[in-house]
Order: C-alpha cells, then structure tokens, then sequence
C-alpha cells in the first residue's frame, strides 16, 4: 500500500498525515521546493490553522508545524524531488538531486497548489521592466530572502492576498503608492481594509485598471484608467505588484491525463475528491485557488479519507454527474457526483462568483428537476461562498448535469 | 596609420550578425575586438525573433537576402548540432483562407523555384486538417515547405561569441562605441567610456544604430526605421494543438501573423509590423495585443483557451530599402552590415562569410589559424534534445544537475552556476533567462524569482 502525494504544502502534508492516521503503509510526499510547507512558509503574517489546528500560527510557523506532524506520523518527504513525467496511465518520472527514477504507488493525491497569474498572462502592454511581480515572489525576496522590494509600490488586486502583500511592502521598506481594483469594491474583510488604510494610508482605486506599464531598466510609471471615464492617468513607482488571479498549477493534472473543470481549471473532483482517473485524488488549492491554508488542509484531509479507503480495496465508482453553474457564477468546487456522493470537505460546495450580490438567491437543478432553493448570504468576486450539500442525495446519479445559477442577486 | 592598431578588426554590435562575424573572422590569425553598447549579447534585436530557420523560399529572388539565405540555412544547418544549438525541423504550412490568397500561391511557388527552394508542395484542405487538425475551419488549402523549421535565438549569438571568445576575440559588453574617426594613413579611432581604440579595419554591424555609426563616417547609404514586432507566448500545454509553422500568405506590407511552435515548447503568435519612431521602443501595446489575439482566434480558435506566457515586441532594422544593406569601402577598410531583417538569424553564418571575403579583398591577411578550432558545446535548452534534468549521467556526476529551481522551465541550479560562469557568463537576470530559461516559464518567477536574484547578486559579488 503505497500512497504518494504529490506537493508538501498544507494541503498534501495534511493528507499524509491522515494518510498514515489511517494505517496506509507507505507514504511518500514529493516537494519540488528545498523545504515542506508550500505558500505559507514566505506568508509571515497571523492567523494560519485555525479550522484545523484550532490554534492561530503565523505561516511560517504553521508550515514547520505540518512538516513536523508529517514526519511524526510516519511519511516519507522528499524534498528538492519534482514529477517531470506523467502520462496517463503511466508512473510517476521523479528528478531530483539524488537522480532520476519512477513510482507506481497504488493512489496518487495532487496537491500541487496554485499561483498569481502574473503580468504577462494578464496582457497588460508596455515595455518589461525590472519590478513587476506577483506577491509570491515579493513574499520570498523579503521573507525569504531579507531583501528590499523597492521604494513606491503598486499593487493590482484588492482580495485578502493583496492585503498581505501590501503588510508585505511595508516590512521590505517600500510604500504602497496605491492599490487597484477593476471592480467596485475590495474583497477582503473589511477590517482588513479598516486596518490598511489607517497604518499605510494607501488608497483603494476603484474601478481602475492597468492599462501600461513603462520604464527601463525598472519600472517607472505605470498607467492607470478609470473604467467608468476611460480617462487615464499616470502613476509614478519602481514596482508594481500583480496580486491574486489564482491559477492552479495544473500541469500535472493535464500530463496525467485527469478530466479538467473548465470554471476552477484544476481537475474536475467528486465530494470525495475522486478524479477522473482511477486512483487519482486531488486536493487544496490545486482545485479551488485560492482558499486559506487550513480550508486546503481540511481539503488534503477529506481526500485522504477516501484514498485511504481506496487503497483498502473500496470501488471506484464509474458514473459521474458534472455540476456546472451559469455565470454570474464563474465555478463550483467539488464539480462531479459520483456513486452515492457523499458530503464534500467541511460538508459544503465552494461557489465563485464574478460579480458582488448581497444575499442573492441560488437554484440547483438536475433536468429541470429543483435539489435545492435558496439563499446564501453574499457573494464576493475571488472569495469562496459556500453553499450547503444536503441536495446531493437527491441527485438521480444516472441523470444528466446538475446546473447551480442565480435566481436574484440579492 | 604608422603604428600597429590595438585590434585588425573592430566589429561593432553583437547581435546575431556581429557574433557571427567576430566567430568567422577569429578562425583566422587577427586580433579581434567585439564592442557590444548593451549589457549582453545578443539581448537586442536578435532576442526577440521569430526564430524561424528560414530556407529563403519567399525571399524577393536576385537579391542578396535571398542568396544569403540559402547560404545562411545550408551552414546553421551544419553547425547547429555540433555546438548544441537548438533546432527543430518542423516544416511550414502556408495557409489560405480566401481564394484571393489561393490566387497567390503559382506566384509564390514560382519566386520559390527562383530561389531555388524544391520542397514547396501544394496540400489540400483535407490534408490540411490532417496535419494542423486545430486549425479554424474555412482553410482552402495550403503549400507546404518542408524544410523550413525553428531555431533557438537565444543560443545561437551566444554559441558564435562563445566560439569567437575561446578563439581569442576581446569582447566588450556594455561598451557604447561614443565616436569614430577616421585615421590618417588609413584605420579608425573609436570612443569608448574606457578611452580609446585603434583598429585596423572597422565592421559595422550595429543594427538599429547602423545608419548612425554609417554616417559617423561619413556615408549616407540607408536609414533605419525600427519596425516593431510585437509577439505572444502561449503555455507549453497548447503545445499539442500546432505540429508545424503556420504562416499567412504575405501582403506587400507584412508576411502576416504566423502561429508557430517554438524550440523551448511553446506555442508563439506573430508579430505585428509598426514603424515606430524611436530606436528603443520595445513596449508592446494595447491594440498590437488586441490584433494578435484576434488574429489568433481567427487561425486557431482552441489557442486563445490557454494561458498566455509572455509577451514582447522586438524592432526589426527596417530600411527603405527591399534589400539587406551589406557593403564594404575597400580603401577605407569598412565593412557596413546593415539594414538585416528577422531572415538575419538564419542567413548570419552566411553573412558573416560574405564579409570576411569582401574584407579579404581589401586586402586583409586572412591566415587560417594553425591547431584544433576551440572545443566546446553549449548547454541544450530546447525542448527536443536531452536537458540537463534528464540526463542520468549530468546528475551522477554532479547533484546539482538533478535540483530544478525553476520548475516551469525546468532549469536546474548546475545550469544556472554554469551560466553564471561561462565563456560569456551572464550578467542580469535576462541574460540567465536566455541562456538557461530560468524566468521565462508560465509563473514568471512567483517560485524562482527571489532565488535567481539572490544568485545573480552571489555571482556580481563574487
């Protein structure tokens, strides 16, 4: 019985502790980084690990705190060990320092996490100075690395991490000139932002794009546009900072051959966090980018559960039931039904939306047949609303597509 | 002049086509110095080709381009696997999509013929799906020119100025040329920020700044007029949807955007065509984007569903002239190469042989070197040859070869600290990018970033 997983960060740390609580012999996590603990080792600030650990951590602390329950428990972490190959139906092609080799484990869990797409991926035009960055990268030039991030800062993004890489700049010496958002709000709590704009001073631009970046070598100004005007206005700072706009880090799902979800682009999961291939699970921030660290680590725990089961010899179910949703809903996270479901991680779906509705009124329906009819109680672009499961025993798992859409924004 | 020069040749610009003729000129028993104003080579112009290894089919047939070309195909072609640089024979497939553009092709096989290119084959359209299935529906057909292929533009300058060093060359980086003057008794003087040099012969090959350099010495031969490409990179998982270079049936104006592999696995979309006004106008813009992406929906709609991994623009040295601007004033001993269009990379080993003749008959002793030519290799970052992180015996011998730390690109720590310390070490964050890929991966440094400054900072110090 051998299970790998296949990331170190609290997701997959987390699965393998529950891994090996569940008895599974061997289990191997593989980490392409030096050191376990994924995103939350340069993420210097409080309150990682309260839903699962039920104690406040700083990152730092909560990424060491799962290495070492992963270890104790009993699993294998390699370090410095990447999967450069995977096809489907094929093992695992490991390089790392000590060579080259290939697994056949009996389950695979992915959690390989997400990232910020960065500057190019978001097309914005200009010449391509030094300075431009996500906060993943800002976090580890100054946590990580004990470096300057600059002196007068931009930053794209008004979602939690966008906050974080604001407290960021500040540690690395550099002031927040500003922060932009297209939309007409932030989305982070708003003692967060409460709390922002009295330490820093920096303002919130609403409904603002970036529409150039210019400077050379670094990066000079940057051009900023009202949405509603279409009028522009240059900025000037030496750095600018692409915050959120999570992608999955996907490559590997694809390589292995997994059935994607077109709204999350990370592989397309039942509630117990089944793939499309058998023996395949998938967790955290891989499916749904991105939550805090410890919702990704009930995640890891929750497919844990089943791929232990799997490993004992339980069925693989072969029928699957898409959920898709109709925008202003951008994705929903489990988004397959399979077998008799059972109830997702933290008994709740995950629901995105693009636009903000206050206590908007939601339906689930299976060929025209009504699961479930309510209301949830806001919606935020970039934050996860959960929407309660109790509807997925009534699903005909023979039926066609379960469709989730929104009746009245509030 | 009366005393001996500091150098027999001075060759300004190392781009593409002045690495070349610094390599084909060090193969001969001169000193030869290489001035380069910016900090690398090969980081101007030449890094932001299309990267096509052209056969010269559709070059205007007569001309100079057309026969360095060919030239300029048959050498890279040989030299590319001797010394590791990346090449990828993919073909290309010239697609129309309207009868206007079908009407085109007796003329393009005929200027084909003309260039003496035999491998133009026409394809019809349910072969053309056979081969590019991802292509948009409405294609009418195509001709297929089977040679035509990738080729790395990154490795390429930096392989001719890692052969022209170890053979002796003085390359200069970040060494602006301030001014030249003429001397008395023949030879030049050329301002440098570190004072002055001598040489004996002066090769021009300073691309955007050719005209400039060209009239310093009092010549009036052409002007460039930078035309800028803007280009965009998509993700290495669009890779499946295109096997072969897909090119636009040209107008007069632009050969059209072409959607093409490319040798590091990508899948590349250009370029626009715009003159531009100023020589360092490399920013891309809001409506050269827009263009590309319409046009990429328009050739290959399943494209636009993927990531987007980078996006540059590059400034061709465009003249008013259709043809490459290649002359040398015997008396004087000036050699100016001007006027090199993106064909430059493919037709640079040719242009640089076309030079050292010319300069030959101006009277240059051009002595083959006695002993071995310079052993060497660069490292392989195409995609299809063996990286360093796939190769059991890199690993086994050293460790560091097996640590990745760029995961998207897949470099490994050895090939950065290998890059750091080469013949032509790197010097910035770009110049490791080019030469190992480090950085230029879909994450664009969210996991590398920090690691890679922190080594470059490592190595200036050191």
């Amino acid at each position: 019985m051998t299970v790998v997983v296949l990331g170190g960060g609290p997701a997959g740390l987390a699965a393998a502790v529950e891994l090996r609580r569940l008895a599974t012999r061997d289990v191997i996590v593989l980490e392409r980084e030096s050191e376990p603990g994924g995103i939350p080792r340069h993420a210097r600030h409080q309150g990682f690990g309260i839903r699962d650990l039920h104690r406040p951590h700083s990152g730092p602390a909560y990424a060491r705190r799962y290495a070492q329950l992963a270890a104790e428990a009993g699993a294998e972490i390699r370090t410095e060990t990447m999967v450069t190959g995977w096809s489907p139906g094929g093992p695992l092609e490991l390089t790392g320092p000590g060579g080259r080799e290939t697994l056949e484990p009996d389950a695979v869990v992915l959690a390989t996490g997400c990232r910020e797409r960065p500057r190019s991926a978001r097309l914005v035009p200009g010449s391509r100075p030094e300075g431009v960055m996500t906060t993943g990268t800002l976090q580890q030039l100054v946590y990580l690395k004990g470096r300057r991030a600059g002196e007068r800062a931009l930053i794209v993004g008004a979602e939690h991490v966008s906050f974080s890489a604001l407290a960021t700049l500040g540690h690395g010496g550099a002031r927040a000139v500003g922060m932009a958002t297209e939309l007409r709000g932030h989305q982070t709590l708003e003692l967060f932002r409460f709390g922002a704009a009295l330490r820093w001073r920096t303002p919130l631009w609403t409904r603002t794009a970036v529409t150039a970046i210019h400077g050379r070598p670094r990066v000079e100004e940057v051009e900023l546009m009202d949405l509603d005007t279409g009028a522009t206005r240059a900025v000037e700072c030496d750095t600018v900072v692409f915050t959120a706009d999570w992608i999955p880090d996907h490559e590997l799902a694809v390589m292995g051959g997994l059935d994607m979800d077109p709204g999350t682009r990370g592989p397309a999961v039942d509630t117990a966090l089944r793939t499309s291939r058998e023996g395949v699970f998938a967790a955290g921030n891989l499916l749904q980018g991105a939550e805090p660290a410890d919702v990704a680590a009930l995640s890891g725990r929750h497919a844990a559960a089943t791929a232990g089961e799997y490993v004992r010899g339980s069925a693989w179910p072969d029928r699957r039931v898409p959920v898709e949703c109709e925008p202003p809903l951008h994705w929903i996270s489990p988004n397959v039904l399979a077998g008799r479901p059972t109830p997702p991680s933290r008994g709740t779906f995950a629901l995105r939306s693009t636009e903000f509705a206050s206590g908007p009124r939601i339906q689930v329906t299976q060929e025209g047949r009504m699961l479930w009819d309510g209301r949830i109680r806001r919606l935020v672009p970039g934050r996860s609303a959960r929407l309660a499961a109790g509807w997925v025993a009534a699903v005909d798992a023979a039926g066609g597509p379960v469709r989730v859409r929104v009746v009245r924004r509030g | 002049m009366r005393e001996s020069p500091d150098t027999d040749v001075a060759i300004v610009g190392a781009g593409v086509v002045g690495c070349a003729i610094a390599r084909e000129l060090s193969r001969f028993d001169l000193s030869v110095t290489l001035l380069e104003a910016g900090a690398d080579v090969g980081a101007g112009t030449s890094k932001a080709n299309t990267a096509l290894l052209h056969t010269g089919f559709d070059a205007k047939p007569g001309t100079l381009e057309s026969r360095l070309v060919a030239r300029g195909y048959e050498l890279l072609s040989e030299y590319a696997p001797r010394v590791g640089i990346p090449v990828e024979r993919t073909g290309a497939l010239l697609v129309a999509w309207t009868e206007e553009q079908a009407a085109e092709f007796p003329a393009i096989l005929e200027a084909a013929r003309a260039n003496g290119s035999v491998d133009l084959r026409r394809v019809d359209a349910e072969e053309l799906y056979g081969r590019e299935p991802h292509l948009a529906p409405g294609a009418l057909g195509a001709i297929e020119v089977a040679r035509e292929g990738l080729v790395c533009p990154f490795t390429t300058p930096l392989a001719y100025a890692t052969e022209a060093v170890l053979s002796g060359c003085d390359l200069r980086r970040s060494t602006p040329v301030e001014s030249v003057a003429r001397l008395e008794g023949g030879g030049f003087r050329l301002t440098l920020p570190g004072g002055a040099l001598t040489a004996g012969r002066l090769v021009n090959a300073a691309g955007l700044r050719s005209d400039e350099l060209d009239r310093m010495l009092g010549h009036d031969g052409f002007t460039v007029t930078p035309r800028r490409g803007e280009l965009i990179v998509f993700d290495k998982l669009a890779r499946p949807l295109v096997r072969h270079i897909v090119l636009a049936v040209p107008t007069k104006i632009t050969k059209g955007v072409l959607i093409a592999p490319t040798v590091f696995g990508n899948v590349m979309l250009g370029p626009t065509a715009e003159d531009v006004e100023r020589k360092d106008d490399t920013a891309s813009t809001r409506a050269g984007l827009d263009y590309l992406m319409s046009e990429g929906g328009r050739i290959m709609p399943e494209l636009l569903e993927h990531e987007v991994t980078a996006v540059y623009a590059g400034l061709r040295a465009a003249t008013e002239h259709a043809d490459y601007q290649v002359s040398v004033h015997a008396p004087e001993g000036y050699a100016c190469v001007g006027g090199i269009r993106s064909t430059g990379l493919t037709a640079s080993m040719a242009i640089a042989e076309h030079v050292r003749e010319q300069l030959g008959e101006t009277g240059l002793r051009l002595e083959p070197k006695t002993g071995a030519p310079p052993e060497f290799r660069m490292p392989n970052i195409g995609e299809a040859g063996i990286r360093a992180h796939q190769s059991d015996d890199l690993i086994g011998r050293d460790a560091e070869y097996g640590r990745i730390v760029c995961f998207c690109e897949r470099a490994t720590s050895g090939e950065i600290r290998d890059a750091l310390t080469a013949t032509v070490p790197a010097v910035d964050l770009d110049g490791l990018r080019r030469r190992t890929r480090a950085h230029m991966g879909r994450c664009q440094g969210f996991f590398c970033g920090a690691e890679l400054a922190e080594r470059l900072d490592a190595a200036e110090a050191s």
